[in-house]
């Protein structure tokens, strides 16, 4: 975004500096470093043992699943994917059960990569690196802070579970392209089958950097870390609010303090948690009770070759399909809400493709996005065979519209449900002779068509429309005038 | 009887497992309070184990190559049910809801678990002194150290309480103690035994290893412990040597270097150098090449180690925070946050002073700014022992160097002065920090009449070579030291 300059103060323009970090909680059967169930919402403390509560004697062995899915996503981000090497991160927390973390820290699985957001801009990814998550406090009484806390309960349910952090370059400069980022990324992860990218459920949890600068400057501004954003909303609450507080700090003359923030949802603003003196010293070192992840070019490409299609792959795909530009939102949005098979499905069928393919787009962007819900009524099928109706002429696009919402509440098949609605075809006999009709009523406006006046087609069009009430087809109507122009 | 004798005689049905354990309880009984070499002994689940190895035997069935063996284990092993403290309060209460894999698969093979031996706290220290619990003596001399960390072990054995024990070694934990109270105690390969269930001092030189009264007997015990564990991400994935592979194969034409830089260590006492001297000529006359090599960085170890061993230790100590096991301390709720002040009220409760100490040294080592002189530097030195070790095995099969600078010291002489402590450690940590093995063989006895170990040491995956020196050495020593007398007549 563009803060607005504040008061009277010169117009300055301001831009800001975000870069995302976001932890997704993989799908694995199990923990990242023993045989626990990875599972979302049971008893507390029930998927536990020695080695996730960190008990005395036990010792962590790697979860080759988490790996395999780590280079997924790496993969999927274009990452390169190398040997890499754990590292503890040393931090007292009553959740840690083992009061370290072991995360990746400068030799991670997946370095150098981006990703393209369904706009088109690309955004650079620093790293991808496997971590395990820690448990989950609850604190009780006072304002849910730890130090506020009557007394606090920690469920070990979510220790051990393997994360992927992915951290993103100071790319992002806006609210809306920080949420499309984090949109773009989840979408990602779900393709990929790593991730289930549920931020209600805290399986996806984003962190901003954010910092400003005046525009055009090509220095960076002291950064702030905002956390405890719970959803793409808050995500775009929070950066705006940042972002504004910086400015109005800046000009107000005085200097943004490096510090991690907390967003408060309920009260809409951001307010510190630590300033850098109070930073951790996290006193990284090589975790040796692992051993170096070397995943070898074989698996790295077995990997590779194995992806599904990504977002980026399919939206471009249909606007081949569809003539249409891949960064448009129909496009994007049929890629989203994963309707590409609709679009698929009417390809090979008759008349022109990319035509039928862009009547597809279309209705599946606006009335089957609009009835998302009720997708599972529509087969691909009957789709297909409603959209060559409307491409041959057999019904108009009012008419598609009305049977495709028929089918999304009720189901059926198009041929059938047109013809309940009485949206007959009109046979081109029974069309040749309204517009002969319609000609003969308009003697002076025909005279001016035949002398090349051709915006009164849509005079003659709309007479017809009105007297064959909307059943005709439009199209096939003013190819006629043409026709009988000669 | 050795450890070995008595599985014969157990499977074979000669002995019942319950009588030789009787005898050694016997033994416990009458001397235990002299010596203090357990934190706890396990009268009935031993019961209960030699037992069983005794129905075993009576239905035919494979009782395992330690039928009925007495075996003491050093307490920062985990077993299930059965409280482990590593000799510390922080611990109090604590007992774990499994067994380590040294355990299982010492069960496995029919030994009879006698008791938990005392340790330094957390292993952190070279005579047993530092134990909440309070020290063991010599069973050689009561008014002197066993050595240690792993003294209770030693003493257990030396003492006959157990025939056979299990210690860990960071720095020399085994060897040190073995050699102080003249039994034998061998640091395998790092990787050759499961570290899983060894409650962590530091993660990169711990190994579990045995202490024996023979060279054969520790083979015995290592072969039975050691092999690939898929709970260890750190253990070797391939079957591993056998250490009793060539015993009595001599040492006709093997080629012996003595570590020079080890040999003339500063501090090392005339008659510890005397001894070492004697055993490379020993193993001369029984037909060994033996010449002096140099491993010039071996002499930088001791500063390598006391920068990793306390920045391992200050990560691995770090879940005793009072939160969910072990002792805790209420936290002042009026303070500046109780959570904060419970930490630092349990944590100076229950940890001991050089434990502290440690912990200190080792968050200072890896303190931003400070990694890369102290952290990285000391493992840049590992990397050259590494390859100087690895010069040197060029040219030898087997190396040779004291195992302590000095037979057993006297209770309270060296603990003031952490330094000189830390000196008892300078011959073995080299091994520690290479992932090396080593042996310590009993050898004779210094000018104060008590026991002086020599060191057998051999590259990494060198168990049968080393075992096989190691035999050689034990025949070719002379006569023992003084005699163990304990039980009502034992005197300081």
């Amino acid at each position: 975004m563009s803060a607005a300059t504040a008061g009277d103060a010169p117009a300055v323009a301001w831009e800001t500096v975000i870069g995302l970090e976001v932890h997704a909680e993989l799908r694995t059967a199990t923990k990242l470093f023993c045989g626990c169930r990875n599972s979302f919402g049971e008893e507390p403390n029930t998927n536990v043992c020695p080695v996730c509560l960190g008990l005395p004697g036990s010792l962590p062995v790697l979860n080759k699943a988490a790996v395999e899915y780590a280079m997924r996503i790496g993969s999927a981000l274009h990452c390169g994917i190398q040997a890499s090497i754990f590292h503890r991160k040393n931090y007292f927390y009553p959740d840690m059960p083992k009061d370290y973390q072991i995360s990746q820290y400068d030799v991670p699985i997946n370095v150098d990569g981006w990703l393209e957001l369904s706009g088109g801009e690309r955004i650079g990814i620093v790293r991808a690196h496997l971590e395990e998550d820690t448990g989950k406090t609850t604190h009780v009484g006072g304002g849910g802070r730890i130090h506020e806390a009557g007394y606090s309960l920690v469920d070990f349910n979510r220790a051990g579970v393997p994360l992927v952090e992915i951290v993103s370059a100071p790319d992002i400069r806006s609210s809306e392209q920080a949420r499309s980022y984090v949109e773009e990324l989840r979408a990602i992860l779900v393709a990929t089958g790593a991730s289930d990218g549920k931020m209600e459920e805290g399986s996806l949890r984003v962190d901003a950097n954010v910092s400003v600068r005046p525009a055009g400057s090509g220095g960076f501004g002291t950064r702030c870390e905002i956390k405890n954003m719970n959803s793409l909303r808050s995500l775009g609450r929070a950066i705006e609010y940042e972002a504004a507080r910086q400015v109005a700090v800046v000009q107000g003359g005085g200097e943004v303090v490096q510090e991690t923030r907390h967003w408060d949802e309920a009260a809409g603003r951001t307010g510190s948690m630590r300033s850098k003196e109070e930073a951790y010293d996290y006193r990284y070192f090589p975790e040796p009770d692992l051993v170096p992840v070397d995943p070898g070019e074989a698996w790295i490409s077995a990997v590779a070759s194995a992806l599904p299609p990504l977002p980026a792959s399919r939206r471009a795909a249909v606007a081949g399909a569809s003539g249409m530009d891949a960064s448009s939102d129909a496009v994007a949005t049929v890629v989203r809400l994963g309707l590409d098979p609709f679009v698929e499905a009417v390809a090979g069928g008759p008349g022109s493709r990319e035509n039928v393919a862009a009547i597809a787009v279309r209705r599946l962007a606006n009335e089957v996005a609009a009835e998302i819900d009720s997708v599972g009524r529509l087969s691909p099928a009957s789709f297909a065979a409603l959209v060559r109706m409307e491409a041959d002429g057999s019904l108009t696009a009012a008419q598609s519209r009305t049977v495709l919402k028929e089918l999304l509440a009720s189901g059926g098949e198009p041929k059938e449900v047109a013809g309940r609605l009485g949206f007959e075809a009109m046979a081109a006999g029974d069309l040749e002779a309204v517009v002969e009709e319609v000609i003969a009523a308009h003697p002076e406006e025909w005279a001016r068509f035949l002398a090349g006046e051709d915006k009164l087609t849509g005079f003659f069009v709309g007479h017809i429309k009105v007297a064959t009430e909307g059943r005709a087809n439009l199209g096939a109507a003013s190819a006629l005038l043409r026709a009988l122009r000669g | 009887m050795t450890a070995a004798g008595i599985a014969a005689a157990v499977r074979s049905g000669q002995r019942t497992a319950r009588s030789v354990l009787e005898e050694h309880l016997g033994r416990i009984a009458a001397a235990e309070a002299d010596v203090h070499a357990f934190n706890l002994v396990l009268h009935e689940s031993a019961r209960a184990a030699a037992d069983a190895v005794d129905a075993a035997v009576a239905a035919g069935r494979d009782p395992g190559v330690l039928a009925g063996v007495p075996v003491a284990l050093k307490d920062n092993l985990c077993t299930r049910g059965v409280p482990t403290t590593c000799s510390s309060r922080i611990l109090d209460g604590w007992t774990p809801p499994y067994d380590a894999t040294v355990v299982r698969r010492l069960a496995a093979e029919g030994a009879v678990v006698v008791g938990k031996t005392n340790l330094d706290e957390f292993a952190m220290g070279s005579s047993t002194e530092n134990s909440a619990f309070g020290a063991t003596r010599n069973p050689h001399d009561l008014g002197r150290v066993p050595g240690g960390s792993s003294g209770g072990s030693a003493a257990a054995v030396a003492a006959g309480f157990a025939a056979l024990a299990l210690g860990s070694d960071t720095g020399g934990s085994i060897r040190q103690p073995a050699a102080l109270c003249g039994v034998v105690g061998a640091k395998p390969t790092y990787g050759l035994v499961s570290r899983y269930g060894l409650i962590a001092f530091a993660s990169s030189l711990d190994q579990i290893g045995p202490f024996a009264g023979s060279v054969a007997d520790a083979a015995l015990l290592l072969d039975a412990i050691s092999g690939p564990d898929p709970l260890d991400s750190t253990s070797l994935r391939d079957a591993p040597p056998p250490a009793s592979a060539r015993l009595g194969a001599g040492v006709d034409g093997l080629r012996v270097g003595v570590v020079a830089e080890l040999a003339a260590a500063e501090g090392i006492s005339a008659d510890v150098v005397a001894r070492t001297r004697e055993a490379a000529d020993a193993l001369a006359a029984a037909g060994a090449k033996v010449d002096e090599v140099s491993v010039p960085a071996a002499v930088y170890g001791l500063s390598a180690y006391y920068l990793i061993a306390p920045a391992e230790a200050s990560s691995n100590l770090a879940r005793y925070d009072g939160v969910r096991y072990g002792l805790r301390e209420r936290g002042d709720p009026g303070g500046a946050g109780d959570i904060t002040d419970m930490y630092l009220k349990t944590r100076s409760r229950g940890f001991g002073a050089e434990v502290k100490r440690r912990i200190m040294l080792g968050t200072y080592a890896l303190s931003a700014g400070y990694y890369d002189a102290y952290y990285g530097k000391a493992q840049r030195v590992r990397t050259l022992i590494i390859r100087d070790f690895a010069a040197a095995y060029e040219r030898f099969d087997v190396l040779l160097a004291p195992t302590a600078p000095s037979t057993a010291f006297a209770l309270g002489e060296k603990t003031a002065d952490p330094i000189t402590m830390y000196l008892n450690d300078v011959c073995t940590i080299p091994s520690n920090l290479a992932g090396h093995p080593a042996i310590s063989v009993p050898f004779g006895c210094g000018d104060d009449g008590l026991p002086v170990g020599v060191q057998v040491l051999a590259p990494a995956l060198g168990e049968t070579v080393m075992f096989q020196a190691a035999a050689a050495l034990e025949a070719a020593a002379p006569p023992a030291h003084v005699p163990v007398t304990l039980g009502g007549g034992a005197s300081q």
